[in-house]
């Protein structure tokens, strides 16, 4: 990972999140933003979070967008030649958020840095579990051994999120029966 | 409502195609803790299957009235699993979703905690592709709106 990618990447990660914002037509903002998705994937696997990369890259630029384009679809909002208001920032908003960005530009090189074997998450129990996953519970990968077996309750609890998430779409959407 | 797509080639490259993405979707969800992937993701790709062939071959198609029933039958049955496994645990004097606790027989711990792995993300994938699908089902019904313009 050379300092050349990362920066052409983190540009066009600012470019298509802008363009998903600024773009007023309803289809190509809803594309940008699946492309916005497959950087943010593309990023996410160069830093080495590969499950994370795989995730954001079937969710966000794909699952996602389809959702997004069946929406636009079934309403009326492209017959009906609606178009978003993209209206005048504030300058209240303009300055408060050039100032939180200069409090975390500031405050950022305090962060250890990336991959180091010194910083608290690394210190902590991550090496428990990277030593001890092959033998206790025969999975090498050990983010399926964290989620699944030693975190196996919060991802019972994300598991029943989703599943509540499909039944209040299915519930609001249902206006007759099929 | 979805209609079938016009062109013949689309449908016939969504028939050649499914059956390699579903597979695919179940290798990424069997070779979860091996690489990346897992429940999560081998669900959604599922899911991002049957939702390809509902976009191709319309709402009217018998398989998709065929699938959206079951969709709409097996909603909690991923979360079942997953809790179920649980359930066994605790059946089996030991702490809830502790794996390790069931005993079957010619099976050492680590392999006991692994296959309750595989059927926990089995559970997940279950519930992430139904609830993908029973969104997009629950989507593109017929609307108020649509059914006054036609």
């Amino acid at each position: 990972m050379t300092i050349l990618s990362t920066t052409m990447l983190l540009v066009l990660l600012v470019l298509t999140a802008a363009g998903a914002i600024l773009i007023r037509d309803l289809i190509s903002a809803v594309l940008v933003l699946g492309s916005y998705g497959f950087v943010l994937a593309i990023t996410w696997a160069l830093i080495g979070a590969v499950d994370v990369a795989f995730m954001e890259a079937v969710v966000g630029a794909g699952l996602s967008t389809v959702f997004f384009l069946i929406t636009l679809f079934q309403t009326n909002a492209l017959t009906d030649d609606v178009e978003r208001q993209n209206p005048y920032p504030s300058w209240v908003g303009v300055l408060g958020l050039c100032l939180l960005g200069g409090i975390l530009m500031s405050t950022a090189s305090d962060l250890p840095s990336l991959g180091s074997p010194n910083s608290p998450p690394n210190v902590h129990i991550s090496p428990t579990y990277l030593t001890q996953s092959l033998i206790d519970t025969n999975t090498p990968n050990v983010v399926a051994s964290v989620l699944m077996d030693y975190r196996a309750f919060d991802t019972l609890i994300e598991t029943a999120m989703i599943f509540s998430a499909g039944i209040a779409a299915a519930l609001l959407l249902w206006r007759q029966n099929p | 409502m979805i209609l079938p797509h016009d062109s013949l080639i689309v449908q016939t490259l969504t028939r050649t195609l499914l059956p390699i993405i579903q597979l695919f979707a179940l290798y990424v969800l069997f070779f979860g803790q091996y690489g990346p992937g897992g429940g999560f993701v081998g669900g959604v790709i599922f899911g991002a299957s049957l939702i390809l062939s509902f976009l191709v071959f319309g709402a009217n198609d018998t398989s998709q009235h065929i699938l959206s029933r079951i969709a709409f039958q097996v909603d909690g049955l991923g979360l079942i699993i997953f809790a179920g496994v649980g359930g066994l645990c605790m059946i089996f004097a030991g702490q809830f979703l502790n794996y390790a606790a069931i005993p079957l027989p010619m099976l050492d711990t680590p392999d006991i905690r692994s296959l309750g792995i595989v059927f926990t993300q089995l559970g997940v994938a279950i519930d992430v592709a139904v609830t993908s699908i029973s969104i997009v089902y629950s989507l593109s019904l017929p609307t108020n709106r649509s059914h006054s313009n036609d």
